[in-house]
């Protein structure tokens, strides 16, 4: 499709300059928009998407809230530095096209990203209109999300523009959020780029482990579908480390990414935790989300469908597991978490939404064993209280058991959802390679690791950290990659 | 890239267990005994976990066996030569541990006579006199006679009916070996859960060093679900990434007889359901 703003240029690079303008009062005044949502009644019965998004109308209407600051401190917040007061401006308008085109320059995943990114922590808390009494900040990443389903709604996604052919070629290990950003921004500078994917399918932990509730797969397919389009080739089934090894990689490419992600669960090592029943968060969301348990009708892969389910943990994993639990027919799921409701590393939109959808929050509570019957399945989980101690070394109040407050929850399913290490495939495998604590050590903020010509980023680097950081991290690392690849400086 | 997964060969060794050879030039060349790989046969399909039981590289081709037990393997079993799999990953799981001991013993009982075929070669390269041992049930459920015969120094039979060979279980084999040799200086055992379960009980009070083949429930094979875990001695181990061998007397078999039968009445729902409709 073709419309006529589609010719409005795109600045390559920089911040869209723009005065003051003169209706401030007006744009203070206006209020932020609230999202259409799945009432919690109707959304914990089916995996559809909870928040159903802005309407055009709104979408305009709360661009039209960006005070247009003159050192606009959320493009800072932003890990990618969006221009997000030059989409804002382009929304404001009505040009959905120029706008989207101009998020796209930035960042290449916005209808993941729109959904996914902890945008309260970042570009929003930054946000002028938020700051003082009673300011609530411009809901961006709304209107991010708006943009992104209104171009693929409207079928006017445009190609990805990739430069004359380089000669070079680039292997990405890894198909997870960094490295698919990573792979654009090297396919737009003209390199061959080759995505080894270890699953049956590209998209990492978006495709195994954020519920479909939460990011509809047909996004990530439409987002990789773009990226072949623009020649990147994407093989799936290829574990690099097992297949073939990163070394093997370097006698035919001329620099690697690895971008293999956090993917080694943790267990708390305590008794009972092999009994039947009892999943890590990878596998419970990746048998439910990448299998398809949810939909037994179309897939083989089988799920237990916990009556009483216990989920550990506090993240954005413990959530997605518990409110997973639900839409697959639980009838109580407890949240397990040891710390207080202030520590909860989950982002606020996900606790509110487990909350609303009747999650039960056992804060201050820790599993100390597991008890099972004669055929081996879990029957409950064991806890203890748990009160807040001295801060430890990273700030937080160390949680300290309360002697004698043990008491347990019966459930038919355990999801422990306490965090990842780093996947060993590529580290075990190439022995000249530079890590800490399993981690692959980058040398400094483009990835650059200790094997010339591979850099590494994302979770693989940073440990579990966020979507978002990932994909900034990919960027970073194609900017040095390209520079490399056309300088031959390392 | 070239990784069709294209059938090239599907040949029934025996009522319900079937071999089949598919192209997968890279996992042919890379694989070492005691690894495996993982299949999805179809769309919709489950990843289901199956070691190797021979390669050619220059073919560019690996040979499963595989026992017709639900619908995964049955959905396999309908596939014919130029058929493709949906997808294969490997090779996957740490190789065997193969060095020259002395006298190994090879012990394949039912659908495990698969997966210790490419060990018994390896082990008989490293200079082993390697002693093969093929048990099962019934005569109907062993296949591989040539091939072993041809892996192995020497081979024989056991059945539980006596229908074929000697009658006995795959413990009385284990200690007719040691009768007849004085002394096994490994065993390799490969088969159901309470086969490896009674032989590493066996072997170890004869206190003969002893592998075995684990083969639990798995998804994504690469450490990243965890669904694989095991006890063995006392820790927790991931059987895709530090196994799928470990010390049989180490090893907590009934815990992961337990961990097997999770899906049981899945499974079996499924499978018939597979069946009506394939009728």
């Amino acid at each position: 499709m073709s419309t006529p703003d589609d010719k409005t240029p795109v600045p390559a690079a920089g911040l869209t300059a723009a005065g003051t303008p003169k209706d401030l009062k007006a744009r203070y005044k206006t209020t932020r928009q609230t999202m259409p949502a799945q009432t919690p009644e109707q959304r914990i019965h089916n995996f559809q998407e909870v928040p159903l998004g802005l309407a055009a109308d709104q979408a305009k209407a709360e661009a039209y809230r960006c005070i247009w600051c003159k050192e606009p401190e959320c493009v800072k917040g932003c890990p990618v530095n969006i221009d997000i007061p030059g989409f804002l401006h382009l929304t404001e308008a009505g040009d959905f096209s120029g706008a989207i085109r101009l998020l796209k320059r930035d960042n290449l995943l916005p209808a993941v990203c729109g959904r996914v990114c902890p945008q309260e922590e970042q570009c929003e808390i930054v946000c002028k209109v938020g700051q003082g009494k009673n300011g609530v900040p411009v809901a961006i990443g709304r209107v991010e999300r708006f943009l992104a389903d209104w171009e693929r709604a409207t079928g006017s996604v445009q190609p990805l523009q990739v430069g004359p052919p380089t000669g070079r070629k680039v292997a990405i290990v890894g198909g997870g959020p960094a490295g698919l950003t990573c792979a654009a921004d090297l396919a737009r500078a003209g390199h061959k780029v080759v995505v080894y994917e270890a699953l049956h399918k590209p998209g990492g932990v978006l495709v195994y482990g954020i519920p479909e509730f939460r990011l509809p797969k047909a996004i990530v397919a439409a987002e990789v579908h773009e990226l072949e389009r623009a020649g990147v080739e994407v093989v799936n089934n290829y574990p690099i480390g097992l297949t073939r090894t990163l070394d093997d990689l370097l006698t035919e490419f001329d620099a690697i990414f690895v971008g293999t992600g956090a993917g080694l669960p943790y267990f708390m090592e305590i008794p009972g935790e092999n009994l039947a029943g009892i999943y890590s968060a990878n596998e419970y969301l990746t048998r439910v989300n990448l299998m398809g348990a949810f939909d037994p009708e179309k897939n083989d892969t089988p799920v237990i469908r916990g009556r009483n389910v216990a989920v550990v943990g506090g993240g954005n994993v413990a959530m997605d597991a518990a409110r997973t639990a639900l839409r697959l027919g639980a009838e109580s799921v407890q949240l397990v978490y040891r710390r207080s409701r202030t520590e909860m590393p989950a982002r606020k939109e996900e606790v509110e939404h487990a909350e609303e959808e009747g999650i039960h929050f056992q804060l201050l509570t820790n599993p100390v064993r597991y008890l099972g019957d004669e055929r081996g399945r879990v029957t409950a989980v064991e806890c203890i209280r748990m009160e807040l101690g001295e801060p430890g070394p990273d700030g937080r109040r160390k949680p300290v058991p309360v002697k004698g407050s043990e008491h347990q929850y019966p459930c038919d399913v355990a999801v422990v959802a306490i965090g990842n290490g780093p996947n060993p495939l590529v580290p075990r495998t190439t022995p000249a390679l530079e890590t800490k604590k399993g981690k692959i050590a980058a040398r400094d903020e483009s990835g650059k690791t200790s094997i010339k010509g591979v850099w590494a980023g994302g979770d693989i680097v940073l440990g579990a950290a966020t979507v978002i950081l990932a994909m900034g991290a990919g960027r970073k690392a194609a900017a040095s990659m390209d520079a490399y690849l056309k300088t031959g400086v390392w | 890239m070239e990784m069709s997964f294209e059938l090239v060969e599907r040949r029934d060794l025996a009522p319900r267990v079937t071999l089949y050879r598919v192209r997968a030039p890279e996992v042919a060349r890379q694989r070492r005994a005691g690894q495996f790989v993982i299949v999805r046969v179809a769309e919709g399909g489950e990843r289901i976990p199956l070691t190797i039981a021979d390669a050619d590289p220059a073919a560019g081709t690996v040979t499963l066996v595989v026992q017709e037990v639900g619908t995964s393997t049955a959905r396999m079993a309908k596939l014919r030569p130029g058929d493709r799999l949906a997808d294969l990953v490997g090779p996957l799981g740490t190789a065997t541990h193969v060095e020259k001991v002395g006298t190994v013993a090879c012990i394949g009982g039912g659908i495990g006579i698969a997966p210790v075929h490419p060990i018994a070669q390896a082990m008989r390269a490293a200079g082993n006199k390697v002693v093969g041992v093929l048990a099962a049930r019934h005569r109907d459920l062993l296949f591989f006679r040539e091939e072993m015969r041809r892996a192995c120094d020497e081979l024989s039979v056991w059945t539980d009916d006596g229908s074929e060979g000697s009658k006995g279980l795959a413990t009385d084999a284990v200690r007719e070996l040691v009768a007849r040799h004085g002394k096994l200086d490994r065993v390799v055992a490969i088969g159901p859960v309470p086969m490896m379960k009674f032989v590493s009980r066996l072997t170890k009070e004869l206190g003969i060093p002893t592998l075995v083949s684990l083969n639990p429930v798995m998804v994504d094979g690469t450490g990243m679900c965890g669904g694989c875990r095991v006890s063995v001695g006392a820790k927790t181990k991931f059987v895709c990434v530090d196994g799928p061998e470990f010390d049989g007397h180490e090893v907590d078999f009934d815990e992961l007889s337990r961990r097997q039968a999770l899906y049981h009445e899945q499974e079996k729902a499924s499978y018939e359901r597979f069946q009506r409709e394939s009728r």
